[in-house]
């Protein structure tokens, strides 16, 4: 596919897309936590690679990620302190999206890259807020462009795009340039804004109840009346 | 490996809790009993068309008299959706998409995309092309630094650094504009070198920048470093301490405040940044005036470096010559068919990335900028993601500005240095 095709139908239509190429399995002896999780893990580690050259990537089970990532940040011969990103890869072609976690030890000077496969029906993965604080945004981005729900997330809504921005999820493969709608039904919704959708809930919440307010100076005699 | 903790003479001031606790304002005009306003907080809109959000960013504030109870960034009012474009464009095609991303330091953006995507091919840039990424990278941490400088300094009402500050940055864009032709787009970079070398005397014209820029920033030093009011208003507020700060994924200068010794140019050198002889400077207290400090010091580090850059400059050729990369040259591409194949398909379908992943990070002016580049070994990439700094750092907003006055809040908005281009992208 060529030139402007693209962008009514999306980089890759669900149906044409090309498999990733897995990358041939690496000797997990060249990168002491690789070794250590799959003595520790074992089964729930899938595949390990060695991807540009010195970058290790590991797949673990998606339903064990926040143990294993837990571990991982916690165990003082890994102390994985710094979660550097969380982001998520579409292959197109119905393959099953990709969230990558990027590790990075301080201590150790060590990077890690953590890949989980969610199957396009069961878009759903433990959050790791409760480890690392600066999930939150960054999950909620995957969330707000990719899909993919984050169960225990403290405030799993969209980010970059309007609240109610109904036409889906922009980086999936299917999705056009253009968006879904057409430019006229993009128009009307904006022009139809309503006020109330630039707050959140527990903003919508705060002082909307008209309240008298005296102010205590005005009690007692004061200038005022003068 | 070298560091050094920011140290002036500048005692700190003991009224200032330096603990983490908010400090009641020390500018309280007159004795008048506060109003009694019940338990009704307020809620109030600051941006997104606000000059002190430094952007389109919209803080929607929960306020108890002048007390921060809670604020909400919102974001996204500049998204662009770089990301996607860039799946619809080659390799090389991406990287004017990178310098709208943060431009107040475009070159870093040029230079980190194009490393990464060298990288993941494989490909090792000329001698003459490191130093002069360095260069370019260098220059443009001052850059960015100049412009968080300035508008903090007009957040805390002082207006004449601000002037100071931008005619360096004038002077700067002219280095831009004279080697690449534009100030703030550049699109310098190309995978496997920069778009044209030095022109005649861009280098010598650095120089003599470098050689009057430490007055400038000397002089502002004597205006603010241990200025009363900027003391006031920054020590003891924002305070993180060095595990939350990890722990929150603060990076860059914001992170170093809190006394973390993280830089990317030392713990994952690239470009030979262990062979210069610079510091990185650590704070130790994690409020605003660390934050300040440190990137005040940052600068004085990337004259250094840049002045080593210059010394070290080799001559040679700029950029590499690979036939998976470089055009044939006019002529032959006009006598010779081969050469005529090679330039159309090198034009059309982009330059071959093999199948893989690789995730590059670099030092930017803001943090740790990581480019994450995704092939299936196609001319044009399966995804490319920006782990943009400025967007993790403003998203802890909310934890620092808890329990602060709005002041404050804007005081500590100022300190995380922020670019709203890339936060949104």
């Amino acid at each position: 596919m060529n030139g402007l095709d693209g962008v009514d139908a999306g980089p890759i239509p669900s149906d044409t897309g090309a498999a990733p190429e897995a990358g041939a399995p690496a000797d997990p002896a060249g990168h002491p936590s690789v070794a250590a999780l799959f003595d520790r893990f074992g089964d729930a580690v899938t595949h390990h690679e060695v991807s540009a050259g010195d970058e290790h990537v590991v797949h673990v089970d998606p339903s064990r990620n926040v143990e294993i990532l837990g571990w991982l940040k916690d165990d003082p011969d890994q102390r994985y302190d710094l979660l550097r990103d969380v982001t998520c890869v579409d292959h197109g072609g119905g393959e099953p999206l990709r969230v990558v976690y990027q590790l990075w030890s301080i201590p150790h000077r060590r990077a890690l890259r953590v890949r989980c496969l969610l199957e396009l029906d069961a878009l759903e993965i433990d959050s790791v807020v409760p480890l690392w604080a600066t999930a939150n945004w960054l999950e909620r981005e995957v969330y707000d462009l990719f899909g993919v729900t984050f169960r225990g997330h403290p405030d799993l809504r969209r980010i970059l795009m309007p609240h109610d921005y109904a036409e889906g999820h922009p980086l999936r493969k299917d999705f056009p340039l253009r968006g879904r709608f057409s430019r006229a039904e993009q128009t009307r919704r904006a022009l139809n804004q309503d006020v109330d959708r630039f707050y959140i809930p527990a903003e919508r919440a705060v002082g909307r109840e008209p309240q008298e307010v005296t102010l205590a100076a005005e009690s007692g005699d004061s200038e005022t009346e003068g | 490996m070298a560091q050094k903790t920011v140290e002036f003479n500048v005692g700190r001031n003991p009224e200032m809790g330096v603990d983490g606790l908010p400090t009641p304002s020390p500018m309280a005009p007159f004795d008048v009993p506060e109003p009694d306003l019940g338990e009704e907080h307020m809620l109030v809109n600051i941006g997104p068309q606000h000059p002190a959000t430094h952007g389109v960013l919209r803080l929607v504030c929960e306020l108890d008299g002048e007390t921060v109870v809670n604020v909400t960034p919102h974001i996204g009012f500049l998204h662009s959706s770089f990301e996607k474009l860039g799946e619809y464009r080659t390799w090389n095609q991406i990287v004017p998409l990178t310098d709208r991303m943060d431009y107040l330091a475009p070159l870093i953006y040029n230079c980190a995309y194009v490393m990464s995507v060298e990288k993941l091919m494989g490909l090792e840039v000329t001698p003459r092309c490191k130093v002069a990424r360095v260069i370019l990278m260098e220059l443009d941490r001052i850059f960015g630094h100049l412009l968080w400088l300035g508008t903090t300094a007009i957040d805390v009402g002082a207006f004449t650094p601000f002037l100071y500050t931008f005619h360096e940055r004038e002077r700067i864009y002219t280095l831009h504009e004279k080697l690449t032709g534009a100030r703030i787009t550049t699109s310098a970079t190309r995978v496997g070198g920069l778009m044209a070398d030095f022109p005649e005397g861009w280098i010598a014209e650095l120089e003599h920048f470098l050689d009057t820029f430490p007055r400038t920033l000397e002089e502002v030093h004597q205006l603010l470093t241990g200025n009363g009011i900027l003391i006031g208003r920054t020590q003891g507020i924002g305070v993180i301490g060095a595990e939350e700060a990890v722990n929150y994924g603060f990076t860059g200068p914001n992170l170093r405040a809190s006394g973390v010794d993280y830089d990317v140019r030392k713990d994952q050198p690239y470009y030979d940044y262990e062979t210069y002889d610079f510091e990185v400077p650590i704070g130790e207290h994690g409020d605003c005036y660390d934050r300040y400090l440190v990137r005040m010091e940052e600068m004085e580090q990337s004259i250094g470096i840049l002045r080593q850059a210059i010394e070290r400059l080799p001559d040679g050729p700029m950029d590499v010559e690979d036939p998976r990369i470089t055009l044939p040259t006019k002529t032959d591409a006009m006598s010779d068919m081969e050469s005529m194949i090679h330039h159309f398909k090198l034009i059309t379908e982009g330059i071959p990335v093999p199948s893989g992943d690789c995730y590059l990070p670099v030092e930017a002016s803001k943090g740790e900028l990581g480019m994450y580049l995704v092939s299936n070994g196609g001319g044009k990439p399966v995804r490319w993601r920006v782990r943009p700094p400025s967007f993790v750092n403003i998203s802890v907003l909310p934890k620092l500005a808890r329990g602060h006055l709005v002041s404050d809040l804007i005081m500590i908005n100022a300190s995380l240095d922020i670019v709203l281009g890339e936060i949104d992208r």
